[in-house]
Parts: structure tokens; sequence; C-alpha cells
């Protein structure tokens, strides 16, 4: 296959022998989130547009494994919030995390997303981390297709290296508590 | 080939197999994998809205009687063609017995007008 024009995810360290290979769970589990990640993209403005770039063919989010959009939450990994979020807005974008499964990241892209950008307004969420936790921030406004590429690398290494415990241990749940999620 | 009973075991083996498998996943993907349950979490997804009220609704029984009114002519005009076709070879005997199939449809028909299915406002 090293002859291959297709681009073959790399093992991870591991004990490797004639004829076999170990290494951990951790390490497996996160090597098949992290290349197939499926995203639920939640577009409300510009960074919508861009998205929409970062989808087609030329900068092509499916070399990453992304290319199954799921417009359900329940089966999506990584929920993509692009653009401004008012505040009528939010409680949708609370709801729409709060039914995806677990595990689940929250790609915040666009300035608008992250901080409100330039709507310092009384109607617009100053950043969606006020209302769910987010794990990976993609500033711009908007964003370039090789920026939002580049935050959803950094979800994947997030996937990657998150240990199957995650979700159980107790300091996620006081973040989720944070946030007043169940 | 002379099959004796025993000689379909394999199949029943394959089927077990099959189904412990489907069983063995589901007991698996249950008990592995993090998951969180809350009462916002179990809810019907509405794309982010909370839903409202229940689904299974009583809906007006006048479209299930127009739909079941539509597939009875439909019926009709399956067997009509078939009749187009072969008109000249079913002959007269053909047209009769296709004027009392439709005789009767028809006396069905003024059955349920009679009734008032059309009348959509009572």
């Amino acid at each position: 296959m090293s002859d291959s024009s297709v681009n073959i995810v790399e093992a991870p360290a591991g004990v490797e022998g004639a004829g076999f290979f170990a290494t951990s769970l951790d390490n497996l589990v996160g090597l098949a989130r992290a290349n197939s990640l499926w995203p639920l993209p939640f577009a409300t403005s510009c960074c919508g547009i861009e998205f929409m770039s970062t989808m087609a063919s030329h900068y092509d989010i499916g070399r990453f494994g992304a290319e199954r959009l799921s417009f359900s939450a329940r089966q999506a990994d990584v929920l993509m919030v692009m653009g401004t979020i008012s505040k009528k807005m939010a409680p949708v974008v609370k709801q729409v995390y709060l039914q995806m499964a677990e595990p689940r990241w929250v790609l915040s892209v666009g300035a608008c997303a992250c901080s409100g950008g330039i709507f310092d307004t009384y109607s617009v969420l100053q950043g969606i981390d006020r209302i769910i936790p987010v794990d990976v921030y993609v500033p711009g406004c908007p964003p370039r297709p090789e920026q939002i590429l580049d935050g959803f690398m950094q979800i994947q290494e997030l996937a990657k290296k998150e240990s199957t415990r995650r979700r159980n241990e107790p300091e996620y749940k006081a973040l989720l508590a944070s946030y007043g999620i169940e | 080939m002379n099959y004796q009973p025993q000689d379909f075991l394999p199949i029943f083996v394959q089927l077990a197999a099959a189904l412990a498998f489907i069983v063995a996943t589901m007991v698996a993907t249950h008990s592995l994998g993090p998951k969180r349950h809350s009462k916002k979490k179990d809810d019907a997804f509405e794309c982010g809205i909370e839903s409202i009220g229940d689904a299974r609704t009583p809906i007006s029984v006048k479209y299930f009687l127009v739909a079941i009114l539509f597939v009875l002519f439909d019926i009709e005009i399956v067997f009509m063609y078939p009749w187009a076709v072969n008109f000249k070879q079913l002959s007269w005997n053909g047209f009769y017995e296709m004027l009392v199939f439709m005789g009767l449809l028809l006396v069905g028909f003024l059955y349920v007008l009679k009734k008032g299915i059309l009348k959509w406002e009572k």
C-alpha cells in the first residue's frame, strides 16, 4: 500500500512484532473516533457559507472522515456552531447539544459564535460558551476554510487523545454541571 | 439429490450465529461507551425546538376513507387496462363481465356518496 496515493492513518504507539500489533484500547478507540467524526452543522450566518466551501470539493472536509454530515443530533459527534447566535437561538443550540449522544465535541466557528463578534448588543449571545462547553474555537470573521479545517483537526487531536473514561470522570460531570446540564 | 432433514442443520447454526452476533453487539454497545440520559436528552429531536404534544394524535377519518376509495377505483383502472388490451379476444363475454364488475363498484360508489363521504364540511 506504500505506493498508493491514498493517505493511510498512522498506527498509534504500540508493541509491534511479526504478524501482530498491540496497543491500548484508548488508542484504538481514539483512532477510530478521530477519523470518523460526523459533524452536525449549526450554521446561522456567513460562517455557514464558508462551511459550504469547506464541505465542497476544493477543501473537502471528507478527507478527514467527516463527509457524512449528520442532521440528526443523535448520530453526530461534533457540533459545529457557525454564525451569530442570538439570545432567542441560544435555547435551540443548547437543546441540540443536549440531544447529542456522548462522546460529543463542540467546534465554535467564527468571531460571533466565539464571543459575539461585532454584535456587542442586547440581542446577541456573547459567545456560545455561555450556554454549552466549547472544545475548539476558530477565530475569524468569517474564518477561511483552511482555518475551519485546522479547527476540525484540533478536534481530531482531542478525540485521539481522549481517555475512554473521560466522560464518566467527576471533572467532566462538574464541567457539565456548571452549564446546568444533567 | 436426496436431502435429509439433518442436512439443513447448517442453516440453523448460521441463524443462531447471526442472532448471537446481533445480541452480543447490542449488549456490548449498551454497556460500553459513555452515555447520558436526561429528560431533554430523551425527548424527540425536533431540530432543537422543544417538542409539544404527542405525534400520535387522532386524524379525521375522512382522510382514511378517501384513501381507501382511491385504492378501490385505482384497482378498477388496473383491471381496465388489460381489458382494453385484450378487448377483441375477450369479446362480448369479457364486456359483460366488466359490466358486472363496474356495476358492483358503481353501486358501492353511490352508497358512499349517499353516506356523505365527500361532504367535507360536515
